[in-house]
């Protein structure tokens, strides 16, 4: 056992002293969610099955804190959409998406979610992004269970810099406005 | 039983003017009908004593938009389980009256069939007790395999002409 590797997150930038560490307190909540999203995965088609491999052993998104599938969109963080979302399926990914508690943030994988993908046809929606904001695309038809976990890593990027109450700010508002979501 | 035999029982039982068309591909006997015959054939193939053809196995439609006056269809699949023979029956509807008398009186299963045809291709089945949409979103304004619509999603941003080389 000696030779095993433990790596853990670094402490964000602050002032150490002995019995105390002093930083800001945006740093510390960042930290804390961006190890800790619950996802939400939403899986409709084959890249669902990649999604699968990346939560098994082998690939193991639980090394990101993420090994608790959130089947409640109430206490998920991440919404992970993988696979084709047709137009009927369309309001109840939106449903999910609302029912989701901020801080929430979207991850799309795979052409079809990204894009409509291969089926250009009168029955899909081409892109989820014309019904719900999405933070993080991931190409691919589907894409490899490293490239989801490359997705999922710029996911926690934004969660650790993201701002305490990013539902206050202007902009996000104004985001939210333009999918018609209060 | 042959299907030469079903044929000639066909066009004596309902005339060469209800029953013509008839030709064998694959094996299968086609056979096309008309709107005001499809349900009585069918109840006589239903309760024919030899032939039982008993079992809907499909109901679909099709649309030939260059044929004039018979622009859209329906085909019917039967099959006689007992003596394990198939018969596609066929009847064509003109596009001002696209028309067709529902046989859920005969086949259950014909219920969301014909649900789908409508959905797809706008037929009306008449007397059919639930003629809504069963697989496209409820608020689709048009009836998408009609081939007068491109399959393509209208909304598509992503394949522009430089990408594909057109």
């Amino acid at each position: 056992m000696s030779d095993r590797i433990i790596k853990t997150v670094d402490a964000p930038e602050g002032i150490e002293g002995q019995g105390f560490f002093a930083g800001k307190l945006d740093d510390f909540v960042g930290l804390a969610r961006a190890n800790s999203l619950w996802p939400l995965p939403f899986a409709t088609s084959c890249c669902g099955i990649e999604f699968m491999a990346t939560a098994g052993s082998h690939y193991d998104i639980s090394r990101f804190g993420s090994e608790r599938m959130s089947f409640s969109a109430r206490q998920a963080d991440i919404l992970m959409v993988m696979g084709t979302i047709s137009k009927k399926m369309g309001p109840v990914l939106k449903q999910v998406y609302l029912q989701m508690a901020e801080p929430r943030w979207v991850l799309s994988v795979g052409a079809c979610a990204s894009s409509g993908g291969i089926f250009d046809t009168y029955s899909v929606l081409q892109g989820i992004d014309r019904i719900i904001p999405v933070d993080v695309y991931v190409p691919g038809c589907p894409p490899r269970p490293e490239q989801i976990l490359d997705g999922f890593m710029q996911i926690q990027e934004i969660a650790k810099s993201e701002q305490r109450r990013r539902r206050e700010s202007p902009e996000y508002k104004a985001l939210l406005a333009s999918y018609g979501i209060e | 039983m042959t299907n030469e035999q079903i044929a000639q029982d066909l066009i004596a039982q309902f005339g060469e003017d209800n029953i013509f068309g008839i030709v064998e591909n694959y094996g299968i006997l086609n056979v096309t009908t008309t709107t005001d015959t499809i349900v009585p054939l069918m109840h006589y193939l239903y309760q024919h004593p030899t032939f039982k053809f008993q079992f809907l196995t499909d109901l679909g439609g099709i649309h030939f938009p260059d044929v004039p006056s018979h622009e859209f269809g329906v085909i019917y699949h039967l099959h006689s389980l007992e003596n394990n023979v198939r018969l596609i029956i066929k009847l064509y509807v003109s596009r001002e009256n696209i028309v067709v008398p529902t046989i859920t009186g005969l086949y259950a299963c014909a219920n969301w069939m014909e649900r789908e045809a409508f959905d797809f291709y706008g037929i009306i089945f008449s007397g059919h007790p639930k003629l809504e949409r069963i697989l496209n979103a409820e608020d689709m304004d048009y009836h998408p395999l009609r081939k007068e619509y491109p399959l393509e999603d209208a909304t598509r941003q992503d394949k522009i002409d430089a990408l594909f080389g057109r």
